[in-house]
């Protein structure tokens, strides 16, 4: 294992390179075609480099372990607005997931819908392309126009386009208090209406989720606590139509419930294979339905978490579709014959390509794991 | 600021090339007379001019694609334009390009409610796209200052903020697709009402690429429930340094206003000579607005009140009406007017880390007197996106030179204490020859690469964004797709 110790290491090891690398951070997250390769660790690239509270930016690492960045947010009262998915229990994998690691695969979680994904968030980059030469972009204020933003299309790219070595966030204030509001028994349908209705409302919801296997459909409010209290008041009235509301007050209870539906605690530990679709909320219920599986729905149904048997070919049941399907949790054999990333329009696909073939030009960079 | 010299070659071929583009598109959609091609010769930078050889104003996304295939055909270089509101010169034609204008394709495609989306042309103005989902309640969140006039496509291109992205984000963060036409012709879809990429974030690089990849010609734009209500107050201190620290404070405390707007005394100064909006004389003027129901604001306006009073305000006024609420904005919202009044202005835009506030207006101050130019701050502070206006005499021989090198050292200033040339205005040509301060010649090298990739011929706002210099190569061959 390859494990530079600093970013001109990383640039000279991949310089040097000879043959294609399997880039890691904490290795919790093997999502992906499998890629073949020296595996290139940036585990050692660590630390948290600056944080200023007073500017709510935050600059860190890429191998700096996400707990050590929230830990050091949350000691200052704030936290990453995009709520990051940790996805060792659903994945069955161990290890510290990194900073570097949550950029690379773009990971939010229910607060995407409010606050926005890692994309959103992510300030600056600095990372070494596919010749090994070191870039950056962006930077350490949250409003910077100058130039073409490589920091979105770095976030997401699972280190195909370059190898991150540092990462700089927007951050927030971390709420005083959060509130949990349920309604048991709704179907899909209506679910998704009471949800589109929640996150109509003026009350700032910042997770709607609706779980099928449990009945219940939930949604969240955060921030001071007498903000909360009103919110959820007046949200428990908006959704009286769709049926009996209950209201889980206690800070703890309602980051657990969330933190299971952030992880997708229902399909951890289960048999089969976990695919991941983004699609306009309403369309949600109907697209589900085409699945055949077991499933759960964030984004006020725009999120669906699917559990079907493994090796299933689950876009051949979806057929077209506007939005796109991830194959998230699957054996080797399975993620090498299906492609887990969604193929793009031949449009698309060539600008993605060109681009690969821009900032990777020897393709050692994870080759094949996004697909070409 | 230096432009390239026009090909020869295109200004005499342009008979041939209007008539292909005439042939093809309504003969209402093709300018080319010289008097009228004048109206397109500069957008709001109107320090610099040029007719470009000929307008073309499409109305659909077709006859964008028929626009640009006949255009790359010719290898004529083309100038998108939203409009012409940019403060960069993104829109600035050069004589042998032709200005595709997109203001007809200004038609609400679709709104969503259950889904939160609006799907418009891009040629429709910020303001009216809250405009048509204003009886639901709705909005659309990015609010540039110039949104009455300002396109989507503008805004797309250059990654518009605004007074509210403290909380709401800026373009980026409100965009979830387009279609956009590359310079060969081509239409893609790429987003839609879903969220996030399938595969890599192409949304996130066109968006603030300043019509350098591709015309975006149709957009889906996320909107939000307006808040219950808001309110400002006003508060002013007899130090930049401490009204930096309050602003600190404020977000340190947990509190995310939807804004903070700094002014210093001779911005005040101005603004009150011009509107009058009761403002104190005083060093610095905050302005800091919260949302919510009228409990909430009185919670977090108390908070931030207990913060601006430990601080030993001049003058501390919280809006106890809708009426005091709109004279506290008054004089901030007629800040660059005011200017206007009293002086020609250049309006700079770079951003800088909170912490430095207080560092960089002192210098900005030491600079102003060493130049002979006068210089009033107003700008977003929660954000550190400065907007130092230059005050110089247009008529005077050699004072826009001379502004312009203050200018230019003020946005190194910014880059030197880890801030950056442009929060939400653009490079445009404004910027171009700055970019090496903040980038490495490689960094540039990678972002001319997505170029080469959209618009290998290298005919899309070519002389935009990147010093001439570092593009020369690219803009007079191209570079192989």
């Amino acid at each position: 294992m390859l494990s530079p110790a600093t970013e001109a290491e990383l640039s000279d090891i991949v310089a040097g390179a000879k043959a294609p690398l399997r880039v890691m951070g904490g290795g919790t997250r093997p999502v992906g075609r499998p890629v073949e390769g020296e595996v290139l660790s940036v585990a050692s690239l660590s630390g948290i480099g600056l944080y200023e509270p007073g500017a709510l930016t935050i600059v860190a690492k890429a191998g700096t372990p996400l707990a050590e960045v929230e830990a050091a947010l949350a000691a200052e009262g704030q936290r990453l607005p995009f709520e990051p998915m940790d996805h060792r229990a659903l994945l069955g994998t161990e290890g510290e997931p990194t900073i570097g690691g949550v950029v690379a695969a773009n990971v939010s979680g229910p607060r995407r819908i409010q606050a926005g994904a890692a994309r959103d968030s992510l300030i600056g980059v600095r990372f070494v392309d596919g010749s090994g030469t070191i870039l950056k972009n962006g930077g350490r204020v949250m409003k910077n126009v100058t130039g073409y933003d490589l920091v979105k299309l770095m976030a997401g790219s699972w280190g195909t386009l370059g190898v991150l070595s540092e990462v700089a966030f927007k951050v927030l204030p971390a709420p005083e208090a959060a509130a949990a509001l349920s309604i048991e028994g709704l179907s899909a349908l209506q679910a998704v209406e009471a949800m589109a209705t929640a996150l109509g409302s003026p009350f700032e919801v910042t997770g709607a989720a609706h779980l099928p296997a449990e009945g219940r459909t939930m949604l969240r409010i955060e921030g001071f606590a007498a903000s909360v209290a009103y919110r959820a008041g007046r949200l428990s009235e908006l959704m009286g139509s769709f049926g009996t509301v209950s209201v889980e007050e206690d800070g703890k209870r309602v980051s657990e419930a969330w933190r299971a539906v952030r992880d997708v605690n229902a399909f951890a530990g289960r048999d089969g294979d976990v695919w991941r679709i983004s699609v306009a909320p309403s369309d949600g219920p109907e697209i589900a339905a085409r699945t055949g599986g077991e499933v759960m729905y964030d984004w006020g149904g725009g999120l669906i978490w699917v559990l079907v048997p493994e090796g299933t070919d689950l876009r051949a049941r979806l057929g077209a579709f506007a939005g796109h399907a991830t194959l998230i949790r699957a054996s080797e054999e399975t993620r090498t014959r299906i492609a887990p990333f969604q193929p793009e329009p031949a449009p698309l696909a060539r600008l993605s390509g060109g681009l690969r073939q821009k900032f990777d030009p020897r393709g050692i960079l994870n080759p094949g794991l996004m697909g070409a | 600021m230096e432009m390239p010299a026009p090909d020869t070659g295109i200004l005499s071929r342009k008979d041939r090339i209007v008539a292909r583009l005439a042939a093809e598109l309504p003969s209402a959609a093709v300018i080319h007379d010289e008097a009228e091609v004048r109206a397109y010769e500069c957008d709001a930078l109107t320090a610099y001019k040029c007719p470009p050889l000929a307008v073309v104003l499409p109305a659909s996304t077709e006859e964008v694609a028929t626009a640009l295939r006949i255009c790359h055909a010719e290898g004529v270089p083309v100038v998108p334009r939203g409009s012409g509101t940019s403060l960069a010169g993104g829109a600035l034609p050069t004589a042998d390009s032709v200005i595709l204008g997109v203001a007809r394709l200004n038609r609400v495609l679709e709104t969503d409610y259950d889904n939160r989306f609006i799907r418009v042309q891009s040629g429709r103005t910020n303001l009216s796209v809250t405009g048509a989902v204003e009886q639901e309640d709705f909005f659309y969140a990015p609010d540039p200052s110039s949104q009455l006039a300002c396109a989507i496509a503008g805004n797309i291109a250059m990654n518009s903020g605004g007074a509210h992205c403290l909380k709401y984000g800026v373009t980026t963060n409100n965009l979830l697709g387009v279609t956009m036409v590359t310079m060969e012709g081509e239409v893609l879809e790429i987003g839609g009402a879903h969220l996030d990429a399938a595969g890599y974030d192409l949304l996130g690089v066109i968006c603030g690429s300043e019509g350098q990849l591709g015309v975006v010609t149709e957009a889906t734009l996320r909107i939000l429930r307006k808040p219950e209500g808001a309110r400002p107050v006003l508060m002013g201190y007899d130090s930049n340094e401490v009204a930096g620290q309050v602003v600190s404070d404020i977000i340190k405390a947990g509190v995310l206003p939807v804004a903070i707007e700094f002014m210093d005394r001779p911005c005040i100064e101005a603004t009150e000579a011009f509107a009058k909006a009761g403002y104190p004389m005083c060093e610095a003027l905050l302005i800091v607005e919260v949302e919510g129901s009228d409990a909430e604001i009185d919670e977090q306006l108390g908070l931030i009140m207990q913060i601006a009073r430990k601080h030993n305000p001049v003058e501390l006024r919280e809006a106890q009406s809708e009426d005091e609420a709109k004279r506290i904005w008054l004089g901030r919202k007629s800040a660059f007017g005011a200017m206007g009044q009293i002086n020609d202005y250049m309006c700079l835009d770079g951003t800088i880390p909170v912490s430095e506030l207080p560092y960089v207006l002192k210098r900005i101050g030491e600079m102003s007197k060493d130049y002979g130019l006068g210089v009033a701050n107003v700008f977003h502070a929660g954000d550190g996106n400065m907007h130092p206006l230059i005050l110089f005499d247009a008529n005077k021989p050699g004072d826009l030179e001379l502004c312009e090198a203050f200018g230019a050292d003020i946005l190194k200033l910014c880059v030197e204490v880890g801030g950056c040339l442009t929060g939400e205005h653009g490079v445009g040509i404004e910027k171009r020859d700055l970019m090496t301060t903040q980038f490495a010649p490689e960094d540039l090298e990678a972002q001319m690469k997505v170029k080469d990739v959209f618009d290998p011929a290298w005919l899309l706002n070519p002389a935009k964004v990147f010093p001439l210099e570092a593009s020369r190569l690219r803009r007079e061959s191209g570079v192989a797709a």
